[in-house]
C-alpha cells in the first residue's frame, strides 16, 4: 500500500523542489510543534483541564502541515473533530486553541465549541463537523464562493477514511465535479473508522477509487512524506486556482493513538502499529533534513524544546483563563 | 440589458411601492427577484430552478435575469446543496436554497440541525450564517405521504434556527424579503395549496422587517383560533360561519414558529376566554402543543374551557381524494369545536 503512495509522490517531487530551505525547516516546525501540542493535550486531559474526549493526531501531522504549505492567507479550510493540526498549521494562535479545548472565556470560540469545533475565520478555518461527512458539502459551497469570488482562491477539506461510506462524501464530490469547483479533498486515509479497519467497511483500501468514478483527479500521496504532501497539494492547488477544478489526494498514514481518548486501539495488530511507527512523519522528516544537512541534530531538539516551552506556557496561561460567564448574552451568540 | 445593468438599474432607481392582486406564488418571485437585484451576494439553489422555473414554478424569471451563476439548478442531492449553502455563507454570500417537497428536508436534517443551525454559536458567535432555506410543503393535492407533510415540527425543537410559515400573499413577499436579508438561517415553510390564492401585496415596498410574533388576521372577542400555513385560510372561513350565528372568533396566524412567542395569544384568550389551534400535522409534537401549554402558564385563570387542539390523525397521510380530505381540519369541524367550548 505504502509501495504505491510512495510511487506517486516520487512522481510530483518537483512541487517540493521548490521550497526554499527557510520553507523546508519551517515544515518541520510546524510539524513539531503540533505533535507537541497534542502531547500537552494529553497531559492536559489526564490532569482534567480538557473535557469530555478530544481526538489526537498524532502521526498525522504530515498531512496538515503540508498541505498548510500548499496554501495562501485567503484559502478556505475546513476539517473535523481531529482537527487540532490543521488548525495550528493555519496559524491559531496557540493559546486560543487550549482555552477553548479547556473550555474558558478566551478560547478560540469563547468555550461554547471545545476540541471539536475549533473555528478560525481570520485564519480561513471555517470549521471542524464533528458529524463525519458533514464537512464536505460545505467545503463545496466555500469552492463556489471563491469560484464566484474571481480571486483564484481554493477551498481545502480535509476528512477521514471513515467519510467515504457516507452521502455527503458523494453529493459533494459530485457536485464539486459537476460545477468544476476549486476544491482539494484531502482524504486522510489512516486505515481506521473509528475503531474498524477500513476493510470492515469499505470494499477496497485504496480510496482514490471512489473520487475517480466521479471523473474526479486524484493523486494517491503517503501521507507520512511531508514533502510528498506538500508536492501533491501545492500542484492540486495550482490547478484548481486556475480553474483546473476540483482534486482528491489520498493521503495514507496512520494515527498513533486511539480514536479518541478513551480508546487504547486494542483492535490493531501490535506488529502494524510498530512497523508505522517506524514510519513516524516527524522522526522521517527531521532525519532526512539532518542528513541533507539543512539542520543539526542539536538544531532539532532546540525547535522541540523550544515548541514544547511554547505549548506549556500557552496550556499555563489558557489554565489561568476565566470560565465564560453565565451571565452571557447567549442569544446574541445563537443570533445576530 | 445584461443582468449587471440591469441590476445598476434597480440601484438607482428607488422601488415603487404599489399594492397589487398577485398569488402567493407570484409574492414569492418577487420577493426572490427584488432581493436579488438588492443584494449581489445572493444566489439561489434549488432542483431545476434554473431555465424551468422551479418545478413550483416559483423561480420562474430569476434564471433569465441573473444568469446560471446566480440561479443554479443542482443535482439531486440536498446534503450537498443544503451544506454548500453554509461554505457560501460562511464566506461573504447570502444563499437561498429551494426544497421543492418540504419532505426532502429529511434528507439534509443533519446539515440544517448539526451544522446549519449550530455553527454560529459553537464559534462563540464569531461567523454569520445568513441563509434561507424555502421549502414547500402541505397537504390537499393528493401527492401521497411522502410528498404532502408540512414539516411545521421537524426543525421545532432545533435551536439556532428561524421558521416563519407564511399563510397568504402578502406575508409571503414580506416575511421572505426579510428572511433575505436576515443574517440568520431562516427556514421558510411554503405551502403548495396556497400557491395559486390571491391577496393584496404591497409589491416593491422596501421598508420589510422579519415579524417576531403571530399576527391577528380577524379580531373577535369570543374565541381565538391559531392557526398556521393553508389553516389559517380554514381557521378564517369557520369564522365567517361562526359569525353567521353571531360568535366572533379571533383569528391569529402563528406565522413565526421559532422563536415561538406565545404571549400576544394569551392577550387575545385573555378577551376571549376560549382557545382552538389548527395545524396541518400529526398531534404529537407541533407547535400548538408549545402553544397550549404556555397559554395555560400565562393565562390560566382567563380559560373558561380546556383549549382545544385540532390537528391531522396520527397517521401517514393517505393518498385517496376522500380519505385526504377528512383527514384536513375543515372548516365546519373548526366552527363545531369552538361553539362545543363556548
Amino acid at each position: 500500500m505504502n509501495e504505491r503512495a510512495a510511487g506517486n509522490a516520487r512522481a510530483s517531487d518537483g512541487a517540493a523542489a521548490a521550497l526554499t530551505d527557510e520553507d523546508r525547516i519551517d515544515l518541520l516546525r510546524t510539524m513539531i510543534m503540533i505533535r507537541e501540542f497534542e502531547e500537552q493535550v494529553q497531559r492536559s486531559y489526564l490532569e482534567g483541564l480538557v473535557h469530555g474526549t478530544t481526538h489526537l493526531c498524532n502521526g498525522q501531522e504530515a498531512v496538515c502541515a503540508g498541505v498548510a504549505k500548499a496554501l495562501r492567507d485567503d484559502d478556505y479550510v475546513s476539517y473535523t473533530y481531529r482537527g487540532h493540526g490543521q488548525c495550528l498549521a493555519r496559524g491559531m494562535d496557540l493559546e486560543a486553541a487550549f482555552a477553548e479545548l479547556f473550555g474558558r472565556a478566551t478560547g478560540a470560540c469563547g468555550g461554547l465549541g471545545g476540541s471539536m469545533h475549533l473555528t478560525d475565520i481570520d485564519h480561513g478555518l471555517i470549521g471542524a463537523f464533528g458529524i463525519v461527512g458533514a464537512g464536505l458539502p460545505v467545503a463545496v459551497g466555500a469552492g463556489l464562493s471563491a469560484q464566484l469570488a474571481g480571486r483564484k482562491q481554493v477551498s481545502v477539506c480535509f476528512f477521514g477514511d471513515g467519510a467515504v461510506n457516507i452521502g455527503a462524501f458523494h453529493e459533494a464530490l459530485n457536485i464539486a465535479q459537476v460545477w468544476r469547483l476549486p476544491v482539494i479533498f484531502v482524504c486522510e486515509n489512516n486505515l481506521y473508522g473509528e475503531f474498524s479497519h477500513i476493510l470492515h467497511t469499505t470494499p477496497y483500501e485504496d480510496l482514490v477509487i471512489r473520487a475517480a468514478s466521479y471523473a474526479m483527479r486524484t493523486e494517491l500521496v503517503d501521507g507520512n512524506d511531508v514533502l510528498a504532501v506538500y508536492a501533491a497539494a501545492a500542484g492540486a492547488v495550482a490547478r484548481a486556482r486556475d480553474n483546473g477544478g476540483p482534486a482528491f489526494l489520498e493521503c495514507k498514514t496512520y494515527r498513533h493513538r486511539g480514536h479518541s481518548r478513551t480508546d487504547p486501539a486494542k483492535y490493531r495488530a501490535p506488529a502494524e502499529v510498530e512497523a508505522w511507527l517506524k514510519r513516524d512523519p516527524l522522526s522521517l522528516y527531521r532525519a532526512e533534513l539532518c542528513a541533507a544537512g539543512l539542520i543539526s541534530e542539536s538544531d532539532a531538539d532546540r525547535f522541540t524544546i523550544e515548541a514544547r516551552s511554547a505549548v506549556k506556557a500557552a496550556a499555563d496561561r489558557a489554565a489561568a483563563a476565566p470560565w465564560p460567564s453565565l451571565k452571557q448574552d447567549f442569544m446574541a451568540k445563537t443570533f445576530v | 440589458m445584461t443582468a449587471n445593468e440591469k441590476m445598476a438599474a434597480a440601484e438607482l432607481k428607488p422601488l415603487q411601492m404599489a399594492i397589487q392582486e398577485i398569488t402567493y406564488r407570484e409574492a414569492i418571485v418577487a420577493a426572490l427577484r427584488e432581493e436579488m437585484r438588492r443584494d449581489p451576494k445572493t444566489l439561489i439553489m434549488g432542483e431545476d430552478i434554473g431555465a424551468s422555473g422551479g418545478p413550483f414554478k416559483t423561480c420562474q424569471g430569476l434564471y433569465e435575469e441573473f444568469g446560471a451563476s446566480r440561479v443554479r439548478d443542482t443535482p439531486i442531492a440536498e446534503t450537498g446543496f443544503v451544506g454548500a449553502a453554509l461554505g457560501l455563507a460562511l464566506t461573504g454570500y447570502r444563499p437561498i436554497v429551494e426544497i421543492m417537497f418540504a419532505d426532502f428536508l429529511g434528507v439534509c436534517f443533519d446539515q440544517i440541525a448539526n451544522s446549519i443551525a449550530k455553527h454560529r454559536f459553537m464559534s462563540g458567535g464569531r461567523v454569520k450564517t445568513p441563509i434561507v432555506i424555502r421549502a414547500l410543503g402541505g397537504a390537499g393535492l393528493r401527492f401521497g405521504a411522502q410528498h404532502s407533510q408540512t414539516a411545521e415540527s421537524w426543525l421545532l425543537s432545533v435551536p439556532g434556527l428561524k421558521i416563519i410559515c407564511p399563510s397568504n400573499p402578502e406575508q409571503a413577499y414580506l416575511m421572505l424579503k426579510a428572511a433575505i436579508r436576515d443574517d440568520n438561517p431562516v427556514l421558510v415553510l411554503e405551502h403548495k395549496a396556497l400557491l395559486s390564492t390571491k391577496g393584496a401585496a404591497p409589491i416593491g415596498l422596501d421598508d420589510v422587517a422579519m415579524p417576531t410574533g403571530p399576527r391577528v388576521l380577524r379580531p373577535g372577542r369570543h374565541a381565538t383560533i391559531v392557526a398556521s400555513l393553508a389553516m389559517v385560510g380554514k381557521a378564517l372561513a369557520a369564522a365567517d360561519r361562526l359569525a353567521l350565528e353571531g360568535i366572533e372568533a379571533e383569528v391569529i396566524d402563528v406565522q413565526v414558529l421559532r422563536p415561538l412567542n406565545v404571549s400576544p395569544i394569551s392577550d387575545s384568550v385573555r378577551r376571549t376566554n376560549i382557545l382552538v389551534t389548527v395545524e396541518e400535522q400529526a398531534p404529537t409534537g407541533g407547535w400548538s402543543s408549545d402553544v397550549v401549554a404556555d397559554v395555560v402558564s400565562q393565562a390560566f385563570d382567563f380559560l373558561d374551557a380546556p383549549p382545544a387542539r385540532i390537528t391531522l390523525p396520527d397517521h401517514p397521510l393517505p393518498y385517496s381524494p376522500h380519505l385526504e380530505d377528512s383527514f384536513i381540519p375543515s372548516p365546519e369541524r373548526i366552527a363545531a369545536t369552538v361553539k362545543s367550548l363556548l
